[in-house]
């Protein structure tokens, strides 16, 4: 395998590894708890290595797991006493473990690896460097590890699918079946912070979130459906990661900014392109709804006066605009749309409707 | 056997007390209305039976065993705004939920499964809504939904938060016989009501709360305009009886 085919392979094992747990911490409504616990992981990871002595220690991932944990159970102390806000309480924890990481790494750790451009920001298009072995066969580490991890996702998602999904969405009835909400909360947020620390290597802790939550976000646009929100995640994880590739090759830059950056740009296209739900799809529906509603509001009109005495007055195409309170040219154009859809018919300077035009009416306002 | 039986039931939030030595005793059969104003503890009675929140004292028995252990005989059905309406799920896949219980970790529903939550849909005249999303769905087809996935749960013995709340009269006319029919069926529903109006109407049982248990028994018994009072602390007083001897 070439270096950066096996560079895009980390990258698209990553995101999707990280879509995976995002699309339920996007239905939670925590998505902020997804950037503390990808910070916090750092102090985990330092405190393994001044107990293990090594920056390959597979002991490092569970010290961090423990530590993301940790880090949603500080955040739910404060929470619980009610003198505090969820946000404020990840805003008070998260920093405050952060930053003894930094200042350990600053102080006792200098000298290696983990310097803080490597902790911030990752180093995937160096991860082809850092070589190892699985099954006999030489792969970079960074996918031997984001590849387990994305596995192990994806096994505990097809195990607990029923129970994530009641828990998610009604916790009191999870618990009042016998499941355990608080048990698939922790399990989670292990999950979360298992991730998030091999993802971490690869992206950076200040990433890690946008691969978490953006293409979630972008998955939730084209469904309401929560198996196909997770596919179309997934779908645009792997989107956001061949794109950031792509991106920082054309730029020659850093290749974690870039996916974390097409993370964003895919999410603003979902945005204005899904169909439906998507800004522009909205807007062309409303669009739509205005014609069609000025034309049932004129076949109304016309009904109205249908063969009344005042036919010759109210029903005149230049003095309507003043009957029905609109600008002349918006007007003209609805007589327009309305002629068009075989609603009305100009005789002789008057409107009339045709037999189609009368049932539109006649339906409006029966409803 | 009694269907559910509560004695010296006391929960606190934080030394504050949410209800005070509660004992209840309900019969298997009857439908069973709990009233009481806001804040009497009406919902946290509920949760704490069915062990949601733990109470600082007392016990709890469900057809004489714990609820732990009786958990297949019971259904519930939360406060429509207790959960998000956005989640991205359909009608019947929020009604297949009530069969969870019943098939345990892991396990997936299968086409049987499917076929309950069909029928109780049907019952509640929610079959056209099978594939809806569920945020689409009025106050009433929630509430409709809500009380499908109850009946797939095929308990013995009902606990229904506010099953009335924001529901149009056809609605709340549609619940109500449903709500009897489990009965008929020699099955036990206990009900949060906010509605005093109607509690002679639909009900035959009914436990006044205001953080005590100020009294419980059959409506003729327990529903007195001086218990009312009791449980209101005299702020009510339009209970057609009340009104025909004050006139």
């Amino acid at each position: 395998m070439s270096a950066s085919t096996e560079i895009l392979l980390i990258a698209i094992v990553t995101a999707v590894a990280c879509a995976i747990p995002g699309v339920f911490l996007v239905l939670r409504q925590m998505a902020m708890m997804s950037d503390a616990i990808s910070h916090t992981v750092l102090l985990g990871i330092v405190l393994g290595f001044f107990a293990f002595q090594s920056l390959d220690s597979p002991w490092l991932i569970p010290a961090a797991a423990i530590m993301g944990v940790i880090t949603v159970f500080l955040v739910e102390m404060f929470v619980n006493t009610r003198l505090v806000k969820e946000d404020a309480a990840i805003g008070i924890v998260f920093p405050a473990l952060f930053s003894i990481a930094v200042i350990l790494i600053s102080r006792y750790a200098s000298g290696v690896h983990l310097d803080s451009d490597a902790v911030l920001l990752g180093q995937l298009e160096f991860a082809f460097f850092d070589r190892s072995q699985l099954f006999g066969l030489d792969i970079a580490h960074a996918l031997k590890v984001m590849g387990i991890i994305l596995i192990l996702n994806v096994i505990l998602l097809l195990l607990f699918y029923k129970e994530l999904k009641i828990s998610t969405f009604d916790a009191g009835l999870a618990a009042a079946l016998g499941f355990s909400p608080v048990l698939i909360h922790y399990g989670l947020m292990m999950m979360v912070s298992i991730t998030a620390v091999g993802a971490f290597d690869a992206v950076g802790s200040i990433l890690v979130v946008a691969l978490m939550i953006a293409p979630a976000a972008t998955g939730w646009l084209f469904t309401d459906r929560l198996d196909r929100m997770l596919i179309y995640a997934v779908v645009a994880a792997v989107l956001s990661a061949v794109g950031g590739f792509a991106m920082a090759i054309w730029f020659d830059t850093n290749m974690g900014g870039s996916m974390a950056t097409m993370c964003g740009v895919v999410f603003i296209i979902a945005l204005l392109t899904a169909p439906d739900r998507g800004l522009i799809a909205v807007a062309l529906r409303r669009m739509r709804q205005r014609w069609e509603f000025s034309q049932t509001m004129l076949a109304i009109h016309l009904l109205n006066h249908e063969g009344t005495d005042a036919e010759e007055d109210e029903c005149r195409v230049d003095h309507l605009w003043e009957h029905l309170r609109w600008q002349p040219d918006f007007a003209e154009q609805v007589i327009r749309y309305a002629e068009g859809h075989g609603v009305v018919r100009r005789q002789r300077g008057i409107l009339n409707l045709t037999d189609e035009g009368r049932a539109i009416a006649e339906k409006a306002m029966v409803r | 056997m009694q269907a559910l039986e509560v004695t010296d039931l006391t929960v606190a939030y934080q030394e504050k007390p949410v209800l005070w030595d509660i004992d209840l005793d309900v019969p298997e059969g009857i439908l069973m209305a709990i009233v009481g104003p806001n804040g009497a503890g009406k919902t946290t009675l509920i949760k704490s039976i069915l062990g949601l929140i733990t109470p600082a004292a007392g016990n709890v028995l469900i057809y004489g065993k714990s609820y732990a252990a009786q958990r297949h005989l019971v259904g519930y059905v939360p406060q429509r705004g207790s959960v998000d309406w956005d989640f991205p799920t359909s009608v019947l896949d929020v009604v297949l939920m009530g069969r969870y219980g019943a098939l345990g970790w892991f396990k997936r529903p299968s086409a049987a499964d499917r076929q309950l939550a069909y029928d109780a849909l049907e019952k509640v005249g929610m079959v056209d809504y099978a594939s809806r999303q569920i945020s689409q769905l009025s106050g009433g087809q929630q509430q409709r939904t809500f009380l499908a996935r109850a009946l797939v749960q095929d308990a013995k013995l009902y606990f229904m938060d506010e099953p009335f709340q924001g529901v149009d009269a056809t609605t709340e006319r549609a619940i109500i016989e449903i709500l009897q029919n489990l009965r008929e069926q020699g099955k036990t529903v206990i009900a949060v009501h906010h509605d005093l109006q109607t509690v002679q109407e639909y009900f035959d049982w009914v436990t006044l709360l205001n953080v005590r248990r100020i009294a419980s028994g059959p409506v003729a018994e327990a529903f007195t305009p001086e218990k009312l009072r009791q449980a209101y602390g005299g702020r009510i007083a339009f209970l057609k009886e009340e009104k025909a001897a004050g006139d």
